[in-house]
C-alpha cells in the first residue's frame, strides 16, 4: 500500500497504483490520473468509460474486462483501445478509482 | 516489474476448439494489458480465420484424454458435435466470445493477424478464403522479423 496526493487530498493506493478505496475518488483526481497515464484531455467517451466503470464495480464488486465494456459501455473495442492505449480496462479502472478488474476475457 | 512483457508473437497450430482458444484468449489478454500483440495462423490452426469454416470448429474427441471419455466413444459419429455444443454453451454461459466474435474482437484491439504462407499454398487456399481481419498472408521469415524484441508463444 502506498498514499499519493491527489487533487489535494491524500488517497491509499495498491502496489500497482489502483485505488483501494473507491470511495475517496473524485473527478478532478481522475484529471491528474489520466495526466499521469498520458491522456491530455478526458472527452466525453472517456467519461462515459469512467462511470460504467464506477457503477460496474460498486454494482458487482469488480470493474469490467474489456469484453463487458465493448457490450455494455456503448463504447466499441476498437474506440477503447484509441482512448486507452496501454489497455481500456486496466488504465480506466486506474482512473476510475476503482481496484483492477479481474477476468480473462 | 522490470521484467514486464511489452510484446508477444503467438502461433496457433491446431484446428480443433480447444486448439484455438488458449491463443485467442493469451492473444486478447496481451493487448488488455496493453503490450503488442501478433497473431500467427498455421497448419489447421488456418481454420479458425477460414470464413467458411471458423463458425464450425470442433473439440477434439478422439485422442483427448483430457475429456475422460473413451476413444471408441469419442469416434462415433455425432459424438464429437454434441460434446462441442455442450462445451460451447458452457462457455456462451460463462461469457466467452464465439471463435468469429473472438478474432473480430481481437483484431479491434489492435493485434495482427496472419497466416503462415507455406500452410496456405499447401491447403490450396487464398487470401479469400479468409476473414477480413486477416493482415496479411507472411513467410516464417517475415514472422520472426516482426515477433523481434518479444516472446513467442507456440500453440
Amino acid at each position: 500500500m502506498t498514499t499519493a496526493t491527489l487533487a489535494g487530498t491524500t488517497v491509499e493506493l495498491d502496489a500497482e497504483g489502483f485505488f483501494a478505496e473507491p470511495e475517496t475518488w473524485t473527478e478532478a483526481m481522475a484529471v491528474e490520473l489520466a495526466h499521469a497515464e498520458g491522456i491530455d484531455e478526458l472527452t466525453d467517451q472517456h467519461w462515459t468509460v469512467i462511470h460504467f466503470m464506477r457503477s460496474e464495480y460498486f454494482a458487482k464488486g469488480t470493474g469490467p474486462t474489456v469484453r463487458a465494456l465493448g457490450k455494455s459501455s456503448g463504447v466499441s473495442v476498437k474506440e477503447l483501445y484509441q482512448l486507452f492505449p496501454k489497455g481500456p480496462a486496466k488504465m480506466a479502472a486506474r482512473i476510475a478509482g476503482i481496484p483492477k478488474p479481474k477476468g480473462c476475457i | 516489474m522490470g521484467d514486464r512483457i511489452e510484446k508477444v508473437s503467438i502461433i496457433i497450430s491446431k484446428g480443433s476448439l480447444d486448439g484455438i482458444y488458449p491463443g485467442l484468449i493469451m492473444a486478447n489478454g496481451a493487448r488488455a494489458e496493453g503490450m503488442e500483440a501478433n497473431l500467427f495462423f498455421t497448419f489447421f490452426g488456418l481454420d479458425a480465420i477460414h470464413a467458411k469454416r471458423h463458425e464450425h470448429i470442433k473439440l477434439a474427441t478422439v485422442g483427448n484424454p483430457g475429456l475422460h471419455l473413451a476413444t471408441w466413444a469419442g469416434g462415433i459419429p455425432g459424438v464429437s458435435s454434441v460434446m462441442t455444443h455442450y462445451m460451447e454453451s458452457k462457455m456462451a454461459k460463462m461469457d466467452f466470445p464465439s471463435i468469429p466474435e473472438f478474432i473480430e474482437m481481437i483484431s479491434d484491439t489492435g493485434a495482427g493477424m496472419y497466416a503462415c504462407l507455406a500452410s496456405v499454398e499447401l491447403f490450396g487456399l487464398t487470401k479469400d478464403d479468409f476473414v477480413p481481419q486477416v493482415d496479411d498472408i507472411i513467410t516464417v521469415g517475415d514472422f520472426y522479423e516482426m515477433a523481434g524484441g518479444g516472446q513467442i508463444i507456440f500453440t
